[in-house]
């Protein structure tokens, strides 16, 4: 099949990007996105013009890195799917598919598609953690974890960190992601104890980052690759509600260790 | 535990260090302790325990799990760990940078060159112990499992630099991994080993047997690890089941486009627990896998095939996990320690995070109480020297202005390795593939095309950078291949079989490590042996019937 | 810790406030739809209820102190956020699609300015007998000051595109302001979303109905 791309080139972060007219001649269905971008970048380089730059890395759908904007959508038309997972066969011959990157403040361009994503990070390192040194921990069936409980942390951990529902969401809101992270620490006993400085922690990361905030539009929950429910925003706001109107007596600050 | 242990070493066909072995197996519980301490999702039991299943190569139910994606979640369990420390200022993060050279002072490790890959500036750091968890060599084949960032070049240059290469030729197959489809082709994909515990691998009986899958009756179905292995089944080791594949598959009873693939049929696991416990354990598998091959699993049988997955050699490392370079230490993948020929199920997690958590905060402790600490700087002219050399080595991939890309070349590689040092070797494939990398990586030099800079974000540099180790490192893969004249785990030489077709080893020259040192380009690098004792185990054919 | 100030400073904190003062501008919308079906009844009824709500200066000027600062609170902290939002994507998209983001949630930002330009229209027209329409105005009388508005094209028009307006804004506010405060779960989603509808739509046909039976002179023809 043959397609025409329609790809955002910006060189960095400083400059000004621009729409660039590329045509993706015999393309085969069974390609990958990434794939049919790889083909086109080896024409690209023979012909001694520039290639695209974009992420990715596993090309299994779990690193969360290979996320851009397809004809609108954060990672194309195939609900529940990355990028790397999208296959050609979704697309029609002929057919002008607009390539752009994620776009949020947080998430300034490096180049082309690849855009950088540490705000997430920071966002993890400002308390998406359970505090737990090493070697010290208690037998993992010392504390019973219900099955309940288990698998709605799975569902909340199985986020990937792509950042698609920034990019889906009309204000650029992270709230999916955060609520994601706090739902699973918080979720689990062994994450129990932090979970109010956690959660204060990392709104604060959140809104510092300059994400903006959520107006419930939900367009996040129909573009995440992993299906991660809203439920978990929900949680997210409780949590918040509940840590400064809740937690008595103050927990202590996390220290190194 | 005294079962993993043993499991392990005959998992990796006695080639493994016994007494490593029986340190991963010691600490095993802890990892799963220090996961679940750090928020790692496990799946639990009503009763709230930690639940089980078993994995490829154990006929126990012994491994923990986080639905379809433990691995994933362990990763994750580390990385928010590392995040709270980095938050901490106890350490300092480098992200999108890459290794290129060791820099060695007075024979130890004292630093190394990076190059930042957004600004592509060269830069050294000078340290007292250097660390490498860089992964495995799998990408030498272009395509395999592993994620396509995965690369030789950190430890190849530490191996340049002076660190002993151990047991290269030592690669497993994966034989659970969606058949490839075309040349197009960038990467394979690994359904996940748990499937083998409900699915059922055939092949029809009739070799060219065209029709679709349901209308081949139970007759004329070969569930050729049933019947080959009744005791273990559908779980027999990586290495042993992806050996099986290629056989039936050469016996011109592979299934799919091209004829290479194999089925796993859950139907039988469908019709007996329901489609609902099915979609519980294996949901997210059966969705990608549909998504990548528009085939619905619950109806249709996968058909699967085997691609590289794991490098169980790696740099040469002793008890505490150092290199034959002081202060150079390697963990995980990137290192050779534990896993002999043959790795089993969930054990590079194991070891990844047992070499990481557990053995290095204290291994490292003696080597730095004989050295002085702080005395490392980027002063000295050793840096100064490895950056130049780096930056020459990227000015030269620049200049040459050719007509093919780096990826053309690796795909070439990959090919040529896959078919002459793959699932079955053999010494006259393998000197073809010795005679024909030099003039492939010559071609190289020669012809390729690299775009762009070298002070600027090119992946096109990294990317061909990593090609050239490849093409200097599958030089000694397959030399590696042709010394060890025996068939062990993952290195199965076609010459060295029982007559049922499995691996036959040679105790009496082989119970050991080669460990190749590098003597210079365009020399040939001379091989060294670290022989295996045995004290707990006896050494008796894999026998997995 | 956490004090309120900072709190109320987050992303989250703002539009908790937004709900809280959602909640009791939506519960004053309930109440003044009671008020506005009085007017179908007759001169009696909502001259009636105008004098019960004026029965104590200091009653009435606490619920409207209360609605002052909910309506302040929600158009001050609709405006932070919208700057936030704007901010938070210097770069807009070439092309966007959206998929779940229902128009009512889209258009929120719009509605929102509409409908407080109307409020303070219908306060001049009604509370304050500012001359915006034509006709006198007899304090006191709010039948005929409603009648006399309606009858002319315009004003009905105006009153009814409003509070469709407000129907529009409702029926995303109504469940947003349940999700902000957190009450979000699979399984009460449908009951807030069909309460959604079904308070959005109740609402603003109980408030068309004066200005469009005047319109269509069934009241005092």
């Amino acid at each position: 099949m043959n397609l025409v791309l329609m790809v955002w080139r910006q060189e960095n972060a400083r400059t000004v990007g621009h729409m660039q007219r590329i045509e993706a001649k015999d393309i085969s269905p069974d390609m990958s996105f990434l794939e049919m971008l790889d083909v086109v970048n080896q024409r690209l380089t023979v012909a001694g013009q520039s290639p695209i730059t974009f992420d990715h890395d596993c090309r299994e759908g779990i690193c969360g890195s290979c996320g851009v904007v397809i004809n609108g959508v954060p990672h194309g038309p195939q609900p529940g799917t990355t990028t790397c997972q999208l296959h050609m066969r979704h697309f029609r011959d002929g057919q002008v598919v607009v390539i752009e990157p994620f776009r949020a403040r947080a998430f300034p361009v490096i180049r082309d598609l690849m855009i950088d994503r540490s705000a997430f990070d920071r966002v993890i390192a400002a308390g998406g953690f359970i505090t737990s040194p090493t070697g010290s921990a208690p037998d993992g069936n010392a504390m019973l974890v219900s099955k309940g409980a288990a698998d709605a942390a799975m569902d909340a951990a199985a986020c990937i960190g792509c950042g698609a529902c920034v990019a889906a969401c009309p204000n650029a809101s992270a709230m999916l992601f955060v609520g994601a992270k706090v739902s699973h620490l918080g979720l689990l006993p062994q994450g129990r104890p932090e979970r109010w400085s956690r959660v204060h922690a990392m709104v604060a990361a959140m809104d510092a980052e300059g994400f903006g905030g959520c107006t419930n539009y939900l367009e996040c929950t129909a573009v995440c690759p992993k299906n991660v429910s809203p439920d978990f925003i929900g949680r997210l706001n409780r949590d918040l509600i509940g840590a400064v109107f809740l937690a008595r007596p103050r927990v202590a600050s996390t220290e190194a260790g | 535990m005294q079962r993993l242990f043993y499991d392990t070493i005959k998992g990796g066909d006695f080639r493994a260090r016994e007494h490593n072995v029986y340190r991963l197996a010691e600490i095993s519980n802890q990892i799963i302790d220090q996961c679940v301490a750090q928020g790692v999702p496990f799946a639990r039991e009503y009763g709230g325990q930690l639940a089980n299943r078993s994995f490829g190569g154990a006929q126990v139910s012994r491994t923990f799990y986080a639905r379809g994606q433990t691995g994933q979640q362990l990763l994750l369990g580390s990385y928010q760990a590392l995040s709270r420390q980095i938050a901490a200022g106890q350490v300092k993060m480098f992200p999108r940078t890459e290794m290129l050279d060791l820099v060695v002072v007075d024979g130890r490790a004292c630093g190394i060159v990076t190059r930042d890959l957004v600004s592509g500036a060269i830069e050294s750091h000078a340290a007292d112990a250097v660390i490498l968890a860089t992964g495995g060599y799998s990408n030498v084949f272009y395509l395999s499992t592993n994620a396509k960032g995965c690369n030789v070049t950190a430890t190849w240059r530490a191996h340049k630099r002076g660190a002993g290469f151990a047991n290269p030729c030592f690669t497993q197959i994966h034989p659970t991994c969606i058949p490839v489809t075309g040349d197009h082709q960038s990467k394979l994909t690994l359904m996940s080993e748990s499937l083998r515990n409900d699915g059922r691998v055939w092949v029809p009986l009739r070799p060219s047997d065209q029709r679709p899958p349901a209308q081949i009756p139970e007759a004329e179905r070969d569930y050729y690890l049933e019947r080959r292995y009744p005791s273990f089944g559908n779980l027999v080791p990586r290495d042993v089941a992806s050996r099986a594949a290629k056989a039936v598959c050469d016996e011109n009873r592979g299934v799919g486009p091209g004829g290479r693939g194999v089925f796993l049929d859950f139907s039988d696991a469908i019709s007996r627990q329901g489609e609902a416990v099915v979609r519980e354990r294996y949901g997210n598998l059966f969705d990608m896998y549909e998504r990548i091959t528009a085939e619905n699993p619950y109806k249709v049988p996968m058909r699967i095939y085997p691609a590289v997955h794991y490098t169980m050699g790696g740099l040469w490392v002793d008890y505490n996990l150092m290199t034959t370079v002081p202060g150079l230490f390697v963990l995980g993948e990137a290192n050779f320690s534990d896993h002999g020929a043959n790795r089993l199920g969930a054990s590079a997690l194991m070891q990844g995070l047992a070499d990481g958590y557990f053995i290095i905060p204290y291994a490292i402790g003696g080597y730095l109480a004989g050295s002085k600490a702080g005395t490392a700087s980027t002063d000295k002219p050793e840096f100064g020297a490895a950056k130049a050399q780096v930056k020459e080595r990227a000015n030269r991939l620049l200049a040459r202005k050719g007509k093919r890309t780096a990826m053309s070349f690796h795909r070439e590689l990959g090919k040529l390795l896959w078919e002459n040092c793959g699932m079955a070797r053999t010494a006259a494939g393998l000197q073809q593939a010795l005679s024909r990398i030099p003039e492939l990586r010559e071609q190289f030099w020669r012809e390729v095309m690299v775009p762009g800079g070298p002070e600027e974000l090119n992946q096109s540099l990294e990317s061909a950078g990593r090609v050239g180790d490849f093409l200097e490192f599958s030089e000694l893969l397959c030399r590696d291949a042709l010394a060890r004249e025996e068939s062990c785990g993952g290195h199965f030489r076609q010459e060295y079989q029982t007559p049922d077709g499995e691996a036959r080893r040679d105790d009496a020259r082989f119970a050991h490590v080669a460990v190749w040192e590098h003597r210079g380009d365009g020399q040939e690098p001379l091989r060294h042996t670290e022989p295996l004792s045995f004290a707990n185990v006896h050494l008796a054919q894999r026998s997995y019937k | 810790m956490f004090g309120l100030i900072p709190f109320f400073r987050s992303t989250i904190g703002k539009k908790v406030l937004m709900a809280v003062s959602g909640v009791l501008l939506f519960a004053f919308c309930v109440e003044h739809v009671t008020g506005a079906l009085l007017f179908l009844k007759g001169p009696g009824a909502i001259n009636g209820y105008g004098r019960l709500l004026h029965y104590s200066a200091a009653l009435i000027w606490f619920f409207r102190a209360g609605l002052i600062v909910a309506a302040v609170v929600h158009v001050t902290f609709a405006t932070l956020l919208y700057f936030q939002e704007l901010a938070a994507r210097p770069v807009g998209y070439r092309n966007r699609r959206y998929l779940r983001a229902s128009y009512a949630a889209r258009t929120m930002k719009y509605s929102g300015p509409f409908l407080l330009a109307f409020v303070i229209f219908h306060l001049a027209h009604l509370t304050w007998g500012y001359n915006v329409v034509p006709g006198p105005f007899i304090a006191g009388d709010i039948y005929a000051n409603m009648l006399n508005g309606f009858r002319t094209g315009w004003v009905a028009l105006v009153y009814v595109g409003a509070v469709s307006l407000l129907g529009l804004h409702l029926l995303h506010g109504t469940h947003s302001m349940f999700e902000s405060l957190g009450l979000r779960h699979r399984r009460v989603e449908s009951l807030l979303f069909g309460f959604a509808r079904v308070a959005a739509l109740a609402i603003s046909v109980g408030l068309a109905l004066a200005p469009a039976a005047v319109f269509l002179r069934m009241i005092g023809g």
